[in-house]
């Protein structure tokens, strides 16, 4: 986290309503250059609200977000594109779309309508179809890559835009464990190779902790705790979040949190009540 | 499956070529062929406005202003429907089905029956008005702090709807049923000469130019608003400007023309076949290929059944139904 120069990205007091209801409700957040911040929270809890705030898809209700210290809605919308990139949760193309062709579209906030490509344009495109090991899909269409090979696809569009802030909603949602992986430790490398600042919803709390620097856990659109992943995941915070009853254990080789349900655990709360139920029964 | 091979489109320069070969080789034909047999030295001279007077008039005051009629109508419709299918990402979206030319027939039909004293020079203000009216509503109805696209669809099915029975209904309870009115609903080139090209030409220029130039605009938006937000595109302020276009184009194309169905369905599916989903291809080709397509529909309604003509909006939508079936079938 750098000193004393303004943080990257810096929200304050945020209010997002959606009609009578409030998702985002007088958020605030700092986010350095080069750190990776995962949004965790329960259906509802305003994580996406915030993401999408950030990516000045919506304006805000009340309050502000500041890029480098500027205002988000006091600087044009392709000039932001310039710098932050913003990925959904679940894109839609065109079908017959290709690897290659769907990079391309993220230099649009660089070039000129009717500007041919340039050399700019080229390496930037080829760089992010290398960085995202897409060189042998290139000119495969969208519809016949697998979820994974896809969601690749999308980075590769995101990182063409050559954006310091990358933000990202639930990346891994719709993938296997192999491609939650791979994808997971593509957006590492791209963090440390590139400097790269990300921000991602993430529905998955164990796989927030290991990728994340900071977690920021929302609730009922504010912020519960925003720390280290070891601070902000105890089975007290996750039970207040999502009303789970949770144990907590270490990786045993990088000591991140690993959430698991306590029903499953030999001896836990909901595994004895059960015990009781059946002896009860019995009687 | 040679649709399904993607990537082995033909370079855009070859299909533009091409496209516009084949718009000129219809022109052509169009104008050598006609319920008056002429021979080929006639049209030729025709075509220079010298020679037999009698084939001089034929060629250059009859078949000539209409077939580039024809070429501007189908080029406006085919640029429209682009605009809509991609502006709705609908496939089944055209300015007829979504209500933008529904208006043009209503006021049509106001002017030509229920004030049948109006000149007929009136008619075609009228529908364009009457376009843009439709297409207004249209949007208005759309709007709900934004256009979802899924909404825009369906209140343009809607409002084609209201305003077609609406038409229907003047036309039921007037004693005054013309053939002006018939031919104007099926959609009709008869007899439209140099005048009704003066007229639509400076509509075509001007917002077939800006369609082109906004494709690029229409590639960022297929990709959704979220992403094309994203990319920094301002997408209500985009999908406005592209809606006011296909207005405009389908509005001044009507106006000529009456109501032409599936021309603006069709030709954005044959040049999406042919050049991909890159919208700076797309559109021009959509141009060419649905003046092309209207061009070849006009001369088959003149020739057909010589001396009668069929009204060309019943030729497009015997013609472009199967086509369109026939389209969908090979590409899903």
């Amino acid at each position: 986290m750098s000193g004393g120069a303004a943080p990257l990205l810096e929200v304050r007091d945020l209010c997002v309503r959606y009609g009578s209801r409030t998702a985002v409700d007088g958020v605030g957040l700092q986010v350095g250059r080069g750190e990776i911040v995962a949004l965790i929270g329960p259906n509802g809890s305003g994580k996406s609200s915030l993401l999408r705030a950030i990516g000045r898809m919506r304006k805000p209700d009340a309050g502000s977000v500041r890029f480098e210290g500027t205002d988000i809605w006091r600087v044009g919308a392709r000039e932001y594109a310039r710098r932050v990139a913003f990925l959904p949760q679940a894109p839609e193309a065109p079908s017959d779309l290709t690897v290659e062709e769907l990079a391309w579209r993220g230099r649009f906030p660089h070039r000129g309508l009717l500007a041919a490509a340039s050399k700019a344009d080229r390496t930037a495109v080829e760089g992010a179809i290398a960085q995202c090991g897409l060189e042998a899909l290139r000119g495969r269409p969208l519809a016949t890559l697998s979820g994974g090979e896809r969601q690749r696809a999308w980075i590769g569009l995101a990182l063409a835009q050559e954006p310091e802030l990358l933000l990202l909603d639930e990346p891994t949602t719709f993938l296997d464990i192999g491609h939650q992986q791979e994808l997971l430790g593509l957006l590492t490398r791209l963090n440390e190779a590139r400097g790269l600042t990300i921000v991602m919803v993430m529905h998955d709390i164990a796989q927030a902790a290991h990728v994340a620097d900071r977690l920021v856990a929302m609730q009922g659109g504010r912020v519960l705790v925003d720390g280290a992943p070891t601070e902000v995941v105890t089975a007290e915070r996750i039970e207040v979040l999502f009303g789970a009853s949770v144990t907590v254990l270490r990786h045993p080789e990088s000591g991140a949190p690993i959430v698991v349900p306590a029903a499953f655990l030999r001896g836990g709360q909901a595994s004895r009540d059960l015990d009781r139920v059946t002896s009860e029964d019995g009687q | 499956m040679l649709s399904a091979a993607p990537g082995k489109k033909p370079p855009p320069a070859v299909t533009m070529v091409a496209a516009g070969g084949l718009l000129l080789a219809a022109m052509v034909v169009a104008v050598a062929f006609g319920s008056v047999r002429l021979g080929p030295g006639q049209v030729f001279d025709g075509l220079f406005d010298r020679g037999d007077p009698v084939a001089r008039q034929i060629v250059w005051q009859l078949r000539v202003p209409r077939v580039l009629v024809a070429a501007l109508v189908g080029a406006n419709l085919g640029l429209a429907g682009v605009l809509l299918q991609g502006i709705t990402r609908n496939p089944l979206a055209d300015p007829h089905i979504l209500g933008f030319s529904a208006g043009a027939g209503l006021a049509a039909i106001a002017v030509l029956v229920i004030a049948p004293g109006t000149p007929v020079g009136l008619v075609a203000p009228a529908a364009f008005l009457g376009s843009m009216a439709s297409a207004a509503v249209v949007y208005a109805l759309a709007w709900r702090g934004g256009i979802s696209p899924v909404r825009f669809a369906l209140s343009g099915v809607a409002v084609a709807a209201l305003f077609t029975a609406l038409s229907t209904a003047v036309i039921a309870t007037s004693d005054l049923f013309t053939q002006a009115t018939l031919s104007f609903l099926a959609g009709g080139l008869f007899g439209r000469d140099w005048s009704h090209f003066e007229q639509l030409w400076p509509y075509t220029v001007v917002a077939g130019s800006l369609t082109l130039v906004a494709a690029g605009w229409l590639n960022i938006l297929a990709l959704g608003d979220d992403m094309a937000r994203g990319l920094g595109l301002r997408v209500e302020r985009v999908r406005l400007m592209l809606a006011v276009l296909a207005a405009v184009l389908t509005g001044s194309a009507v106006a000529v023309s009456g109501l032409l169905a599936f021309i603006g369905l069709v030709v954005p599916h044959a040049a999406r076949l042919v050049a991909g989903n890159d919208y700076r291809v797309v559109m021009p080709l959509a141009a060419i290929l649905g003046a092309a397509l209207l061009v070849v529909a006009d001369t088959f309604a003149r020739v057909v059944l010589a001396p009668i003509e069929l009204p060309v909006g019943i030729v497009t939508a015997v013609v472009g139904a199967p086509a369109f079936l026939l389209l969908v079938r090979t590409r899903t």
